[in-house]
């Protein structure tokens, strides 16, 4: 007997899918409302060559960096002799706990030569190589070791065996870290407009301060959003095939690493050299600035320890408040895709992961002009920028909502039906208890992404709210780089030590709910 | 007995925790902000009013205001430069200013039609690195730089909100082609940076030999670094060339303010002496007070001595035409 949703639960799921659709609708409504003869001026202007010129090199030059070094830093951990693997699996990843406009600060105020594609270019592949290095690792760590042995056996030398067995196989992760480096290079704002490189993001940007919401922006939103959504529908294609089949899931032996006698140090200090880039230079650069003195006159905003705490404060709150909102609205939508299936079911989970693609530049600018004179009460409210908040990562938490909630045996919870507890003490009582664990780890990261969240906040934030991310913006935009130090400093403290603490926790908790 | 109900009246008013929460002003600023955090504290400990502050650049919360239209939440609007003041009075959007805070200010400084008052300004130069060039070997006139033998010498911010005002004064001056050639111009030679901040640092470190920027944005580098570290200068342009134009930076009171009597009380905070002299004094604007009498930081050259254009506020207009012409020669 298949189960059907209650009402309840479907109005929920409708209510958090509509909401992720919503900033469509409305840069959709905006756009059209330029008509054809202004849309074809404002579309086809050298403008929107350049950047879309200056988009894909960007992209095109960054994927293959990022996979390049993402797949040889994965190959070494995984497969190799390295002295220090360990520590560098966990560095390698580090780098995710840096918000790229935090490395972009750092990179620019060492050297204003770095403003543009050549600065854009570093600071993109720095931030964001783990993405290819995350699933590329866990593909090798998978990976059969015979077929290897078999192509050695065969005649092949390493080299070879890379290229002609373990590449292909490692195929589907590759691309889908690579897409992943694209749709975030295409949504990212924060890192490019400090670097002074325009892409479609600092485009709309400039256009909606110089127009506020009016068709421009909307229509450039149109074009970002476009290919958004292809490289999306590119990573759900890739995803879809991503089986290499194994028939016989016997006893996997782990693979062999192989030894690159003396080279493993140069090996080494090639990971000790790559860490220094990733981890030591945004580090090293906020500690060099805490030291200079801060900036009193070029500053706008002074870094005095009243500012920065309440700062601090305002990004913490506003953390622990977007995290409550996205779940509030992701937990309907993963029991709904953890319990019941249908179509009505797919299109709504597909619908929020949708927001994926939609950057939060675009989100935001879809707000302000949603409410600027319809919804008015809602105009530059704490809520707004909550909303606003929840669309953006609402995929995000989904992935972890979900998968926590499949871990929780759903007998447990016919069990508790069938001894009599309604549904909503079923949720209660069995349910949330088991996936709590998940559900805390989803809720923590929400909270990492909205402390450190850059684009909305600086579009939506009600009057007289700073977070630490819209001071360092407003400092480093004037060059006051001193000034922006204990800022950057305190955001960067936040985020590291939240993911660590995250990392340890969800590492413990997964463990616990495997055995 | 009656002087003792009016000063229990009075302190009632004043401390009665119902009239503190609901004074409070909403101020869209496009002015530096810790300049506006002085001056907001300083209201606030005279008046016991609150002010909110919404940062941004000019001509970008002008448009804000516009959009918002009769919804827009601001009482005051403090700008950098008169033209988004001008922009906004033509749309009817400002409501007069009182006639006692015009009355602080020389009437040139203010709107025509009293709709918004002056308080501060600033002057157009030159910033020049003397290990780059001689002093003697810069030009007469601002109009010179677009010629090629400048050209890779230059630094502009055309996106910078206090480069447009410059634009608007040379259309008014030679016309719109003369001013679209000087455009194009130093769209071919000049090197483009995002705003003045960018521009002194680059004159600082020798990135180019001259840097066209509002003097104030000189002077707080200054202050950062000390005058020992900082290798530039400024060259006053002279004999009413346009490169030596004054921008004004004004206030007015929005027509659909809501706290309109607060609103008209910070404006004459705004020009009174106290707030005028600790503008003179702050280590952080660097602008020119415009209240007669009060003298300007010490880094600046003193008002008498320099030269503008004989180009009035009212005559400056708003900046649409320049915004457009700077799109025109793709510098923006």
């Amino acid at each position: 007997m298949r189960r059907r949703p209650s009402f309840w639960l479907l109005a929920a799921c409708c209510l958090a899918s509509g909401l992720v659709l919503l900033p469509l609708g409305v840069t959709a409504v905006d756009a059209a409302g330029a008509g054809w003869a202004t849309a074809g001026a404002l579309l086809f202007r050298p403008l929107v060559g350049v950047l879309l010129i200056n988009t894909f090199l960007l992209i095109g030059a960054s994927v293959i960096c990022c996979a390049l070094i993402g797949t040889a830093a994965a190959w070494f951990v995984e497969r190799s002799d390295v002295p220090g693997r360990r520590l560098w699996a966990v560095l390698m990843v580090a780098p995710l706990a840096i918000p790229p406009f935090i490395t972009s600060y750092a990179w620019v105020s060492l050297s204003p030569a770095l403003e543009g594609f050549w600065g854009a270019l570093l600071v993109v592949t720095v931030s964001y190589y783990p993405l290819v290095y995350l699933p590329v690792a866990a593909a090798l760590r998978e990976m059969d070791p015979a077929l290897e042995e078999t192509a050695r056996s065969l005649g092949n030398n390493v080299p070879a065996v890379f290229f002609r067995v373990v590449l292909p196989q490692l195929r589907p992760a590759l691309l889908g870290g690579m897409l992943l480096v694209a749709l975030d290079v295409l949504v990212e704002f924060g890192a490019f407009a400090l670097l002074r490189f325009r892409t479609f993001t600092t485009a709309i940007y400039s256009a909606y301060r110089a127009g506020f919401s009016g068709a421009e922006p909307a229509l450039l939103s149109m074009i970002l959003l476009l290919l958004c959504i292809a490289c999306l529908c590119a990573e759900f294609l890739v995803r879809g095939q991503a089986r290499y089949g194994r028939l016989g899931r016997g006893v996997r032996r782990r693979a062999s690493r192989y030894s690159l006698g003396a080279w493993r140090w140069l090996a080494a200090a090639k990971f000790a050299g790559w860490a220094l880039l990733t981890i030591g230079v945004p580090a090293g650069m906020i500690i060099y600035w805490l030291a200079q003195p801060g900036n009193a006159a070029t500053a706008p905003v002074a870094a005095t320890a009243s500012a920065v705490a309440q700062a601090a404060w305002a990004s913490v709150y506003l953390g622990a408040l977007g995290a409550g909102l996205t779940m509030a609205l992701a937990l309907p939508l993963g029991i709904l895709a953890a319990r019941y299936s249908g179509w009505v079911v797919t299109l709504l989970e597909r619908a929020a992961y949708l927001a994926q693609s939609v950057p939060g530049i675009v989100v935001a600018l879809a707000l302000v002009s949603l409410t600027v004179h319809s919804i008015r009460p809602l105009y530059q409210s704490t809520f707004l920028l909550l909303l606003a908040y929840a669309v953006v990562f609402l995929p995000l938490a989904l992935v972890s909502v979900r998968s926590a909630l499949m871990q929780a045996q759903a007998g447990l919870e016919e069990a508790g039906r069938s001894l009599g507890l309604s549904r909503a003490a079923v949720l209660a009582r069995v349910t949330l208890p088991l996936a709590a664990p998940g559900l805390g780890a989803a809720a923590a990261l929400v909270f990492i992404a909205v402390t450190t969240e850059l684009t909305a906040t600086l579009l939506l934030a009600p009057i007289g709210t700073q977070t630490l991310a819209t001071q360092v913006w407003a400092d480093t935009s004037t060059l006051a780089f001193a000034a922006a130090a204990p800022f950057a400093a305190v955001l960067a403290v936040i985020s590291m030590a939240a993911s660590w603490l995250l990392a340890r926790r969800f590492g413990a908790a997964s463990a616990l709910l495997v055995n | 007995m009656k002087r003792y109900a009016a000063v229990i009246l009075a302190t009632g008013l004043v401390s009665s925790p119902i009239a503190a929460r609901a004074q409070t002003l909403t101020l869209y600023s496009a002015q530096h902000e810790q300049v506006v955090g002085m001056l907001t504290a300083m209201f606030t400990k005279q008046t016991g009013i609150k002010v909110q502050v919404h940062t941004g650049e000019g001509p970008d919360i002008a448009s804000q205001i516009l959009q918002e239209g009769a919804d827009s939440p601001a009482d005051v609007f403090f700008t950098e430069n008169s033209p988004e003041l001008n922009f906004l009075d033509e749309k009817g959007l400002l409501g007069p200013v009182d006639k006692s805070t015009l009355a602080k200010i020389p009437g040139k400084y203010n709107a025509s039609d009293g709709d918004w008052v002056g308080v501060l300004a600033r002057e157009n130069v030159l910033d020049f690195n003397p290990a780059m060039i001689s002093e003697s070997a810069l030009p007469a006139s601002l109009l010179d730089l677009q010629k090629p033998e400048w050209a890779g010498k230059v630094g502009i911010a055309p996106s910078d909100a206090d480069f447009l005002p410059l634009v608007s004064a040379l259309i008014k001056q030679d016309g719109k082609t003369a001013a679209l050639a000087w455009l194009n111009g130093l769209k071919a030679g000049a090197k483009i940076y995002q705003d003045d901040e960018s521009v002194v640092a680059a004159v600082a470190r020798g990135d180019v030999a001259v840097g066209i920027v509002n003097n104030y944005y000189w002077a707080r580098l200054e202050t950062d670094l000390g005058s020992q570290k900082i290798d530039s200068k400024l060259y006053h342009f002279k004999n009413g060339d346009i490169g030596g134009l004054i921008n004004i930076s004004g206030a007015a009171v929005l027509k659909t303010s809501k706290n309109a009597a607060a609103a008209q009380k910070f404006l004459a905070f705004l020009v009174s002496k106290p707030a005028q002299q600790a503008l003179g004094e702050s280590e952080v604007d660097f602008e020119y007070p415009l209240a007669p009498g009060v003298p300007p930081n010490k880094l600046l050259a003193p008002f008498k001595t320099l030269q503008p254009p004989p180009i009035s506020v009212s005559a400056l207009g708003d900046d649409q035409e320049a915004g457009l012409l700077l799109q025109q020669a793709g510098l923006i």
